[in-house]
């Protein structure tokens, strides 16, 4: 049984974790609001460069000069993983859920004989596939300094990724991050983005093209790499904030919960200690 | 007084126009072009420069470093890599762009040489367009 003034500290400290849980919450909350009109403000751009692909896509797809960003090298035998997580914890499941989908994307790979190469964004993915992926990792990419994600930070990654394509270091690439749904649902997703795939029908829209189909896909696709990327990053953004707030929320309830047994725990002793007393003293009286 | 058409401006992180227009200035790579109503439907890709949309409510320009244009009959939407409307373009600003420009013409590839120094040029263009 505790004394009375072990349970009186340990009540103290809750309620100090309690604060801190509390205000951790209410700057996610703050952040991820930001976080969403950043993801919604970049919205339009993506779609549309996403429409226009598909359409460039599709009526160049199927021919022999189709560019290697687009039909591939040919080959799927080494693949780039590229982990986007979060540079802090106390969000949750959000860094361990996109770790365990890179994990088994890996090992799915390797028991079909393929190369497996990481590229980590972010300190704690890397962390996390420290212990088992080390030996595949090819690069990472810090962004603790970055306070507010921009399209420059985007096409550094891609530029990154692009260069390891050129240089003829993977077949196939995939981002890993989690797609924001909402505050208390964040799903993991694996994208590839080289060779390039589209989701959705082409429109039947006919162009013409200044200077050529070729040439704008060819500008195009790098472009198109770097617009994934920063999408990836922002729904990351905004994930992670929502994790977080969603984290905290419980922990801040479950201090509560846990100062209201102590605090029961604590009168309950502090009464028994009077009652002791009391029949202490009656006895002593009686006794005389 | 012509038909008019929706331009819409957007950079990957906003959206910076989207109104009514007459005519849209694009400095395409191949060359300058205006859209108008009932233009064929294209799509360029642009070289830094300024898109210049003609509206009722007057002239907007917009100074952009590269991205495409989609033009269809009723509509036009310029996706730039990077857009700033030309009031708050300033001469440092553009000084920065311009030394970018120039170091990675300074590492380009042979091959890529004549298009890295043509973005230079496109960029001093620019300045001058700009009025800086």
């Amino acid at each position: 049984m505790p004394s009375l003034k072990d349970l009186k500290n340990r009540i103290g400290s809750v309620k100090n974790t309690r604060k801190i849980t509390k205000a951790m919450q209410m700057v996610a909350a703050a952040k991820l609001r930001r976080a969403q009109e950043a993801a919604v403000a970049a919205r339009p751009y993506a779609e549309r460069m996403n429409a226009v692909m598909t359409g460039l896509a599709a009526s160049v797809g199927g021919s022999d000069q189709a560019p290697r960003l687009l039909a591939g090298t040919g080959d799927d035998r080494v693949h780039l993983l590229v982990v986007m997580t979060a540079e802090r914890g106390l969000c949750g499941g959000f860094n361990s859920s996109i770790a365990r989908l890179a994990r088994q994307h890996a090992q799915a790979l390797m028991a079909r004989g393929k190369t497996v190469k990481i590229l980590t964004v972010g300190r704690k993915g890397r962390e996390q596939l420290r212990r088992d992926l080390s030996q595949h990792f090819v690069g990472h990419v810090d962004l603790s300094a970055v306070k507010r994600i921009g399209y420059v930070d985007a096409q550094g990654i891609a530029r990154d990724i692009l260069a390891r394509f050129d240089a003829g270091g993977f077949d196939v690439a995939t981002l890993f991050f989690n797609r924001f749904q909402s505050v208390i649902s964040q799903i993991p997703t694996a994208q590839q983005v080289i060779p390039a795939v589209f989701e959705g029908a082409a429109t039947s829209m006919l162009y013409d093209y200044e200077p050529s189909e070729e040439g704008i896909l060819a500008d195009l696709l790098p472009r198109n790499v770097a617009t994934q990327v920063f999408t990836a990053l922002l729904e990351n953004g905004a994930s992670e904030q929502g994790a977080r707030q969603s984290a905290m929320d419980n922990a801040t309830r479950n201090a509560g919960d846990m100062i209201n047994r102590l605090t029961i725990q604590y009168n309950r002793s502090r009464q028994a200690a009077i009652t002791k007393e009391l029949i202490e003293i009656i006895s002593g009286a009686e006794a005389l | 007084m012509a038909g008019t058409l929706q331009f819409d401006l957007v950079s990957p992180e906003r959206r910076l126009a989207s109104l009514a227009v007459t005519e849209v200035g694009i400095p395409g790579t191949a060359g300058d072009l205006t859209a108008m109503e009932g233009h064929e439907a294209t799509i360029t890709t642009l070289r830094p420069g300024l898109v210049r949309a003609v509206g009722a409510d007057g002239v907007r320009a917009f100074a952009v470093t590269g991205g495409f244009a989609e033009i269809t009959a009723s509509g036009v939407s310029v996706l730039a890599e990077s857009a700033v409307p030309v009031e708050e373009l300033t001469g440092t600003l553009l000084d920065k762009m311009i030394d970018e420009a120039r170091s990675l013409a300074a590492m380009a590839l042979p091959e890529d040489r004549d298009t890295a120094e043509k973005l230079v040029h496109d960029m001093l263009a620019l300045k001058t367009a700009a009025g800086h």
